[in-house]
């Protein structure tokens, strides 16, 4: 049986060959293989934006510190009417919308074997593998009683009949299933050079042995795991629409449905891509490289297809339900449902449709930019804004320590992606490239 | 690449693994089959005054905070509407009186416990469970504390312990199940009420009660017993001079909005054949397009006959 070392060895192997034809037109860097950027980046590690990052999260670090001592009621604005604040609108429904793209550049890399894309995998596996942590970490931060979250792995406990319990394992699964599939990144790392010093020298062996093992088991099946990551990503992308049905009184029409998940599931492929294009071209400006447009224009391409379906299962329901009248008073909920719309699907519906502003990076990044922002204020409006408890009697307002928990999340994530993509072969060696 | 060989042995898999989650899912989610004899309370609106002791008896029989039996004497609240919360697990608010009636409407506001309850439905670990014999009670040890049920329950009832940091529980009528169930005695609120306005018992019976008095005084009460089929019915019913959403119950449905989740929920996943149908399609478009990108590579080839054949 033909048994590459890993998926994304072989792969890279094939394009370092691809690269070393004369036909191939694209820049060498694309074909490099990945590298660590320690040494290698045109910018250090720490930057000032890095910096303000830094403080963000440590602000976030210490706001979560509060919750953990002087509970829920101290740093949320969360009541009786408005269980659920931003903490589960943004950081688990959002978060979870948002690292779609580790799935769907799965699918088109590995299961479409799309060669060109394979460059794309290892960036989207990483924001995947560390998204669904935080997603995972925001969750605890928000339940009561976060120390009995393993109650929900335990078969007695299982419930069956709650979309919450669906999501629960499938985010569990396929949080699994990432980090195997980022497993054979690690050992490439350091299978062959583990070097621990003084009394740790003595794990050097073992260590190697278990890199080995996992490197030669994980290369065997992973494959399996791609696949399994899929279908978890489209179960639960889908159940997490699935969670609000459960409150037709109280979600606004505008908003509920009974198609709600193949709404969430639609929109997750549209803003999968579009997260991997948005993330390339932000890393590419951050750390001061080529934009790979050769691969994101193309990948572009599918996004307005994508947008048009969910689009139409959007509307289709809508006008079969005839809740287009709710668009008809000027409110809160009519203005954010047609920003939802205009903006995040339309107006890059247009953009993208076009083969020339596809190619420029300004272009792609806003029409990324765009779909990104209106898939997350989807989530946002179905979780918040167009929550409509019966006896509300004051409007839901995150408190600051609410929306700072939040950005301080976002922020220490963006800090590990860019320890990590320093730290392990992400990104393409483009340094490596020019010097050859 | 997947090698059928391999494609067969993941399929097997997960097959087996969707055998084991749904074999323990239907265990835990087979229907409640309610009893015949289940219990309920009916409220007779008409008849309460407003005298405030049911909230008394509730805190002091829930061990929430309360004052005196006599600083319930105190009419004032009743101005203003008010919701049951982490402190209360009852109020009465106060309707005015219509047009053709002196008195005014007083209604006992509470954890209504549906027949097929939204925060069952939705509870992650089963914290929250319908009673074949009528309450909806509530295990704070199974809770991890999601606040779903809050979000579910189309009266929003749930309230919850925000200010607790270690131990918040979620919180409503439990129906007095300790003592109604166990000990045989009635719940607080129906013990302590001089009006006999409360009336617990069969489910059944109480709602033959509610029909006769209707029958007696259709004068006096509005049609409909609220409860009687609402979100697919509750344990409470309530009798009132007026429609039940002309004091405070929302408009709903006569089905419950756990019905709709359940069939998409089961609907996706019974057997896990959707999941199981996405994992094969993947499997087999993951193999053909390994095999059209590589031709000639890899001795994958031998126990590959048929995909070849199949792409020719």
């Amino acid at each position: 049986m033909a048994n590459p070392q890993s998926v994304h060895a072989d792969v890279v192997m094939q394009r370092v060959d691809g690269a070393a034809k004369p036909a191939a037109k694209h820049a060498a860097a694309h074909h490099e293989r990945p590298a660590p950027l320690f040494g290698r980046a045109a910018v250090p590690f720490f930057t000032p934006g890095v910096i303000v990052i830094a403080a963000l999260a440590g602000a976030g670090l210490l706001v979560l510190a509060a919750r953990l001592f002087f509970g829920l009621g101290a740093v949320t604005n969360l009541d009786n009417q408005y269980p659920w604040g931003i903490w589960i609108g943004i950081d688990v429904a959002t978060g979870v919308a948002l690292a779609a793209g580790g799935f769907t550049t799965a699918f088109v890399a590995h299961i479409l074997n799309n060669e060109r894309y394979h460059v794309l995998v290892r960036p989207a596996l990483l924001t995947a593998m560390l998204g669904y942590t935080f997603v995972a970490l925001g969750v605890c931060v928000d339940l009561g009683r976060y120390y009995n979250i393993w109650h929900v792995l335990m078969p007695q406990m299982w419930q069956g009949n709650s979309a919450l319990f669906e999501v629960g394992m499938c985010v569990c699964c396929y949080l699994t299933v990432l980090y195997l599939e980022f497993m054979p990144i690690v050992c490439e790392r350091f299978r062959g050079n583990v070097n621990l010093p003084g009394l740790l020298a003595g794990l050097n062996k073992p260590l190697e042995t278990l890199l080995r093992l996992l490197d030669n088991t994980l290369g065997a099946t992973m494959n399996f795991f791609i696949i399994m990551g899929v279908v978890l990503s489209c179960a639960h992308q889908s159940s997490l629409g699935t969670l609000m049905v459960i409150a037709p009184s109280k979600l606004h029409p505008l908003w509920h449905t009974a198609i709600l998940p193949l709404q969430f599931l639609l929109s997750a492929f549209a803003v999968g891509l579009s997260m991997v294009v948005f993330e390339s071209l932000l890393a590419s400006r951050s750390l001061k490289r080529e934009p790979e447009m050769s691969v994101l224009s193309p990948l572009a391409r599918l996004i307005p297809f994508l947008l048009t379906i969910y689009f139409g299962a959007k509307v289709v329901d809508m006008a079969n339900r005839g809740t287009f009248e709710y668009l008809q008073t000027f409110s809160l909920r009519s203005v954010s449902w047609c920003v939802e719309v205009i903006v995040g699907i339309l107006v890059p519906i247009g953009i993208l449709l076009s083969h020339r502003l596809r190619r420029k990076a300004g272009w792609l990044f806003s029409a990324a930019a765009m779909v990104v922002f209106g898939v997350a204020l989807n989530r946002f409006n179905v979780f918040i804004i167009g929550y409509t408890p019966p006896y509300g009697t004051k409007p839901y307002i995150p408190a600051w320590t609410e929306v700072l928990l939040t950005v301080g999340f976002i922020a220490l994530l963006v800090l590990i992606y860019r320890l990590f993509i320093f730290l392990f072969p992400i990104l393409p060696d483009e340094e490596g490239a020019k010097h050859a | 690449m997947v090698t059928r060989r391999e494609f067969l042995k993941y399929t097997g898999a997960a097959a087996g693994t969707a055998a084991l989650v749904a074999s323990g899912a239907e265990a835990s989610t087979g229907k409640t089959h309610l009893d015949p004899e289940r219990i309920g309370v009916l409220a007779d609106l008409t008849l309460c005054i407003g005298c405030r002791r049911c909230e008394w008896g509730c805190a002091e029989q829930n061990k929430l905070p309360h004052g005196t039996l006599q600083s319930y004497d105190d009419q004032a609240v009743l101005k203003e509407m008010r919701r049951p919360d982490e402190t209360r697990f009852t109020v009465i608010n106060r309707y005015p009186a219509p047009a053709w009636r002196e008195q005014p409407l007083d209604v006992k506001v509470q954890c209504l416990h549906c027949e097929k309850p939204a925060c069952v439905s939705a509870c992650i670990v089963g914290a929250l469970e319908k009673n074949p014999k009528g309450p909806v009670t509530y295990d704070a040890w199974k809770c991890i504390g999601c606040r779903y049920c809050m979000v579910a329950c189309p009266f929003q009832i749930p309230a919850y312990e925000y200010d607790n940091a270690l131990t918040p529980k979620v919180m409503k009528c439990t129906l007095c199940s300790e003592r109604t169930l166990k000990e045989g005695k009635l719940p607080a609120c129906v013990e302590i009420c001089p009006r006999e306005a409360l009336v617990y018992g069969k489910r059944e019976q109480l709602l033959e009660l509610a029909h006769e008095r209707i029958a007696q005084h259709p004068d006096r009460y509005h049609p409909e017993v609220m409860g009687e089929h609402t979100v697919g019915g509750t344990s409470w019913l309530l009798l009132g001079d007026r429609p039940a959403t002309e004091y405070g119950i929302p408009e709903l449905p006569d089905q419950s909005p756990a019905i709709l989740t359940e069939t998409i929920q089961h609907g996706v996943f019974r057997g896990f054949t959707g999941p199981l149908m996405i994992f094969s399609l993947l499997s087999v478009l993951m193999k053909s397009s390994t095999d059209k990108r590589k031709p000639g590579q890899g001795d994958s080839h031998g126990d590959n006959r048929d995909g070849e054949d199949h792409h020719g």
